[in-house]
């Protein structure tokens, strides 16, 4: 039973959103939307559940003093001050708690911004180190890809306005444009297809590692 | 270790010392850089500038703080376009803490124009929803957006009165870190028709390529080298034709250790083959 | 130029305030209305919509050049009374009325065309129209027949395995047969397991595909009594994951080893889950990193990170744009088809490895329409009987819906 129930409401939401696809008509055209609503709903609620497995986490270790406890209590300290920091804000805003001047935006502004562009920008350093390792040309398969990536990455930023970048330049749009293109599309008609087949076994019932 | 494993096996740290150095020098001396205008970038270019002054542009701010320094140049430069053209704006986003980025970068622009809110531009902050929002939009935009961000009912902004859905929209310019491009082109372009630009970061840009190519966008400006050619092309060069200059060197850097990497590995592979000649 | 004139001057004036004052400027000359009006139930939809369509007035770009936009009136009957409901801009030759109260009565429409000094035109002609719902959107044929190709070759494949029991061949994916070497090396060396799925909803198919994996995995990690930690985006993708590897756990057989806690929440925040996943990496120093899911610009700051620690690492995910990354930085990648594929091809489930076997037959089809395509499309290009015409409808076919 335990099993039966979730595979039969798979199944049906599964088939009652092929048939809304196909039929605009009242009321299958509602379905999807009444659908949506109740995911929104239930990922609102879920939130409540993330917080709970962190707080408690969390709490835990300061209260084990595991190693790097002191981390768990800077986390659990910012989460309470900017919940806290929200709620006023929001109270104050008239639910618009992200106006400039409110605690919230001080926290967006001074915290959320700088801490995010730098976990972002960690991107460049990590694409260097990256590339120096993985571009060796082994084979030629390999040497193929190093030389396109090697032209597209000069052909992007040109640090001479001469015809040897201008061709640099040109080509790598053309790279961009068609060669890559073309794999990227095979790739995802591949995944195309693959998801269609996951959605039919998951629809069917024959796959459900995931409804453990 | 011989000196060709030492080139084969740079110590990450280094790399990134030097990938560094590359990145601040420029910014610091303010050491301009040449600027290629993409064929894609161009087309971005040529479709705002050919909509007559008047005609609404919807602004989609699909980012958050974390490509600000790759998005916002972006957006300053085709919000500068717009005002200098006479369009009138209308700002929005998908992204909720991308509201509060987008309402900085829409004030600061709109300082430098003579240009007045709910005149000549508005900002209509979020809903949640994405490509709900964007079928509904294509209906009735106060379906979704009755008011704007500050709690101002649409209607009592004059240049709102006659905008309701797409048809009354000359363009979307949408700006992404995300997957939400795609959704735009699949809904609004897909089932409504309008006219999209888009400015993307660079990890992004390769995904949006095909939309391009069948049409479905009509213009692509693809990170800071898209921003910095936008710059070029409003002729009001700003800090992505600067932050350009460190991305060139930081690509000629990385070429460099390609280069040295390769040479290492190649020596190492002929050193080890001689040494098996030898031992047959 | 219209459209321009007709924007500046729908911010000043709404369309209440149009009609009174029309009398005052009986001086000017009038604009030609819009001519040839035809209201039709919008097709494909649930009703209560009326499409008009017309041709553009005289006056409209050429003429007069006066023109700025249309009105659209509506009314019970032929002989009104004409309520305002729309207004168009210049050049459009089309309004959608989706405000129709009521389905099968009919409704009459006129259009008239206005100048920017508010001098509306004659009324067009009326025409009239009933909306009707749907019950079938005639532009997803192109949907249906492929869908149901696709979903028979599957059926077909499904039921010779399952009837005839026919053994069918499956390619090596490196990456999952790697899976198991990657899980022991970990356990010699005294080094946890970290799964990372991504920063996907349940609702992603590439999440779904990540928590059929990472029960495997789970069932190896219980044999072999190494700890699986798993940081988490989504609090519903980390209840499904508990219950998985809890699930893994007491069907190996060592329920007791299963610790909820290491299957925890994180943060919904892109980048500050990158953060906290590389520093869980930096602390923990796993043996083994699986990166299952969807993933955006984190990919690499995760690969890197994960790689600088020594573990080794298999990625997987539908996100083309990140398969380059994770190449580059990963031992192996599971590259989208390869990871929906992982649960049939680690169960070695006959009906499972049926479907697969229904993916290949579909891509032949796939494979023979885009030649189909590309031939009539070159033989179109160089005008060469009606190719151009046939390329040119099965494109549209396609595009349809």
């Amino acid at each position: 039973m335990r099993r039966q129930i979730p595979l039969l409401l798979t199944f049906l939401t599964g088939v009652a959103i092929i048939i809304a696809f196909f039929i605009p008509h009242r009321p299958f055209n509602e379905v999807q939307d009444i659908l949506i609503d109740w995911a929104i709903i239930i990922t609102g609620f879920a939130l409540l559940l993330g917080v709970h497995s962190l707080l408690r986490k969390h709490i835990t270790h300061i209260q084990r003093k595991d190693s790097g406890w002191g981390f768990s209590l800077i986390l659990t300290f910012f989460f309470i001050g900017v919940f806290v920091a929200g709620i006023i804000s929001a109270f104050q805003y008239k639910g618009y708690s992200l106006t400039p001047g409110s605690s919230l935006y001080f926290v967006y502004d001074y915290m959320v911004i700088p801490l995010s562009a730098t976990m972002f920008a960690l991107l460049a350093f990590f694409i260097a180190s990256a590339a120096y390792r993985a571009f060796r040309a082994r084979r030629l398969n390999a040497t193929l890809l190093l030389v396109a990536a090697v032209i597209v990455m000069l052909g992007r930023v040109p640090i001479a306005e001469n015809a040897f970048f201008k061709f640099l330049t040109r080509f790598s749009d053309w790279f961009m444009f068609i060669p890559q293109m073309a794999a990227k599309r095979g790739i995802w008609i591949g995944i195309a297809l693959g998801a269609f087949a996951m959605s039919l076994r998951i629809i069917l019932g024959i796959e459900r590692t995931y409804l453990q | 270790m011989s000196i060709w494993e030492r080139l084969s096996k740079i110590d990450r740290r280094i790399i990134y010392l030097l990938l560094a150095l590359v990145i601040i020098i420029p910014i610091v001396f303010r050491i301009p850089s040449t600027v290629a205008v993409s064929e894609s970038a161009q087309m971005a270019y040529d479709v705002l500038d050919g909509l007559p002054a008047g005609t609404p542009v919807l602004f989609s701010t699909d980012f958050d703080p974390a490509s600000m320094p790759e998005l916002r140049p972006m957006m300053t430069a085709v919000l500068r376009h717009a005002f200098k053209k006479k369009l009138k704006v209308i700002m929005m986003g998908h992204w909720p803490t991308g509201i509060p980025l987008s309402t900085i970068i829409l004030e600061e622009v709109a300082q430098e124009f003579d240009v007045e809110y709910g005149v000549d531009y508005i900002n209509i902050g979020y809903r949640p929803g994405a490509g709900l929002v964007m079928i509904q939009m294509g209906r009735e935009i106060r379906s979704v957006f009755d008011i704007d961000i500050t709690g101002e009912p649409l209607d009592s902004f004059p240049m709102m009165k006659p905008i309701h859905n797409y048809s009354d929209i000359g363009l979307v310019a949408c700006f992404e870190a995300g997957d939400m491009g795609e959704i735009w082109a699949r809904y609004a372009w897909g089932r409504f028709g309008v006219r999209i630009i888009m400015g993307t970061t660079a990890v992004v840009t390769p995904d949006i390529y095909p939309y391009l190519g069948s049409r479905q966008i009509e213009g692509l400006i693809g990170g800071m080298a898209g921003a910095a050619a936008y710059e070029k092309l409003i002729e009001h060069p700003d800090k992505a034709m600067i932050r350009m200059s460190s991305q060139a060197w930081a690509h000629i850097l990385i070429v460099l250790f390609i280069v040295i990497g390769n040479i290492g590995f190649f020596m190492m592979r002929r050193i080890e083959r001689i040494k098996k000649k030898r031992t047959e | 130029m219209n459209v321009l004139l007709a924007f500046l001057f729908l911010i000043q004036q709404s369309p209440d305030s149009l009609q009174s004052d029309t009398t005052k400027v009986i001086e000017v000359v009038r604009p030609a209305p819009p001519t040839d009006v035809i209201a039709m139930d919008t097709p494909n939809d649930e009703g209560e919509s009326i499409a008009l369509q017309w041709t553009i007035s005289k006056d409209d770009g050429d003429g007069l050049n006066s023109v700025i936009l249309y009105n659209v009136f509506r009314a019970p009957s032929k002989e009104g009374p004409f309520d305002y409901i729309g207004t168009v801009g210049a050049g459009r030759t089309g309004y959608d009325d989706q405000d129709v109260e009521k389905d099968k009565v009919t409704y009459y429409y006129k259009v008239k065309s206005q100048t920017k000094d508010k001098v509306e035109s004659e009324a067009s002609n009326v025409a009239s129209a009933q909306s009707f719902p749907q019950w079938f959107h005639h532009g997803r044929w192109n949907y249906l027949i492929f869908g149901v190709l696709f979903t028979f070759f599957f059926a077909f494949y499904l039921s010779r395995a399952k009837v005839k029991g026919t053994k069918l061949f499956i390619r090596k994916i490196a990456g999952l047969d790697a899976v198991e070497e990657a899980v022991g090396r970990s356990t010699e060396m005294g080094k946890p397991v970290l799964f990372c799925p991504g920063i996907g909803y349940l609702y992603h198919i590439a999440t779904i595909a990540a928590l059929t994996i990472l029960g495997k995995i789970a069932k190896k990690t219980a044999e072999y009594e190494t700890r699986l930690i798993m940081p988490n985006y989504d609090p519903l993708v980390m209840t499904a994951a508990q219950e998985i590897v809890k699930q893994s756990y007491t069907e190996a057989g060592r329920p007791d080893n299963f610790n909820e806690k290491d299957i925890f929440y994180l943060t919904q925040d892109q980048f500050g889950f990158a953060a906290g996943v590389d520093g869980i990496m930096i602390r923990e120093k796993p043996g083994a990193i699986f990166l299952q899911g969807v993933f955006y610009a984190e990919s690499l700051i995760l690969a890197e990170t994960g790689h600088s620690v020594g573990a080794i690492q298999i990625a997987g995910t539908d996100r083309v744009t990140q398969l380059p990354f994770f190449i580059s930085a990963c031992d192996y990648t599971l590259i989208g088809e390869e990871m929906f594929a992982a649960s049939s091809y680690l169960s070695r489930d006959p009906v499972m490895l049926g479907t697969i076997k229904g993916e290949d037959t579909s891509k032949v089809v796939i494979i023979a329409v885009i030649i189909i395509g590309t031939i009539m499309g070159i033989l179109g290009g160089l005008n060469i009987g009606p190719f151009g015409t046939w390329f040119l409808n099965l494109v549209n076919w396609f595009t349809r819906g």
